[in-house]
């Protein structure tokens, strides 16, 4: 069993992570779902960084809690779509396959821990320097180079992908800009 | 030290959690929030089981910790790219509502 301290971090990162994903589910306002997801990121985070990947975790924050979050944050406000409509699952009885197989999910689990006599024996934690950056970016750029140069090309496909869609059509241009010449 | 199944409960449950946003949001936006929440449980279980191998093999592997670092890239990328379509899709019809956006429908 482990020690009392290490599950009630647990406890509270499962539960706070697990209630902001249902906030994000249930709550009818865009930013506030977002603000939701940040706070759910910011406990997974912090998972990471228990399970000892603290580059991981980091990255995690700026990528996930800073870059996307402000972007989709952005997008809600650019556009004025806070107000979240109701779920459009209109069909009845796919609600009721949703509790159903929510319910074997959950008998699913209790069996497994039921089975397994809840905690298997676990070997002891090994005082070895865990995924620290400087590992991180040695692997990075020497065993991993193609990988890494292929995901920047990845990026800057999405980069120009992103510019172009968001552009519109030359008549959506010309449009906007008569429109523009009118007003001055 | 916690087993390894109560982190693959825990990303199990985020991922439902992110599939039905998925499925039972109508905003575009939401929908996209979903799958942020379902890629990131997929790289909990990663995370989850490079930690234990690194344990049971008393060596740290820094492969896993690469991977998950692409991973984030490419959800970076393709967030960008989501929220470029839903914003070029509003220019065209001044609505983000999935269920509207149906011309594709045969």
């Amino acid at each position: 069993m482990p020690p009392l301290g290490v599950i009630i971090l647990y406890a509270i990162i499962g539960l706070v992570s697990v209630g902001s994903a249902v906030g994000l589910l249930v709550s009818r306002n865009a930013i506030y779902s977002a603000l939701f997801l940040v706070l759910n990121f910011l406990t997974v985070a912090l998972l990471y960084l228990v399970l000892g990947a603290p580059f991981i975790a980091l990255a995690q924050i700026t990528v996930y809690a800073g870059a996307i979050m402000v972007l989709f944050l952005f997008v809600i406000m650019m556009l004025g779509a806070e107000k979240l409509t109701e779920s459009s699952l209109r069909v009845r009885g796919l609600r009721v396959l949703a509790v159903v197989l929510g319910l074997v999910f959950a008998a699913e689990v209790a069996l497994f821990l039921v089975v397994r006599g809840g905690i298997p024996a676990a070997p002891a934690e090994p005082a070895l320097t865990f995924g620290d950056p400087a590992a991180v970016g040695l692997m990075l750029f020497q065993q991993y180079t193609l990988p890494f140069e292929i995901t920047s090309v990845i990026l800057l496909a999405a980069m120009v992908g992103a510019i172009v869609l968001t552009r519109g059509d030359l008549k959506d241009r010309l449009a906007r800009r008569a429109a523009l010449e009118k007003k001055a | 030290m916690i087993p390894l199944s109560w982190y693959l409960i825990f990303s199990a449950a985020l991922f439902c959690i992110g599939l039905y946003g998925v499925l039972s949001r109508k905003n575009s936006v939401a929908i996209l929030m979903g799958v942020e929440l379902m890629l990131n449980s997929c790289t909990i279980n990663l995370l989850a089981f490079w930690h234990y191998y690194a344990q049971v093999r008393q060596a740290p592997q820094m492969s896993p910790l690469v991977f998950a670092a692409i991973i984030f890239a490419v959800a970076a990328a393709e967030t960008a790219v989501g929220l470029a379509l839903i914003i070029s899709a509003y220019r065209k019809r001044q609505n983000i509502i999935a269920s509207d956006l149906d011309e594709l429908k045969g």
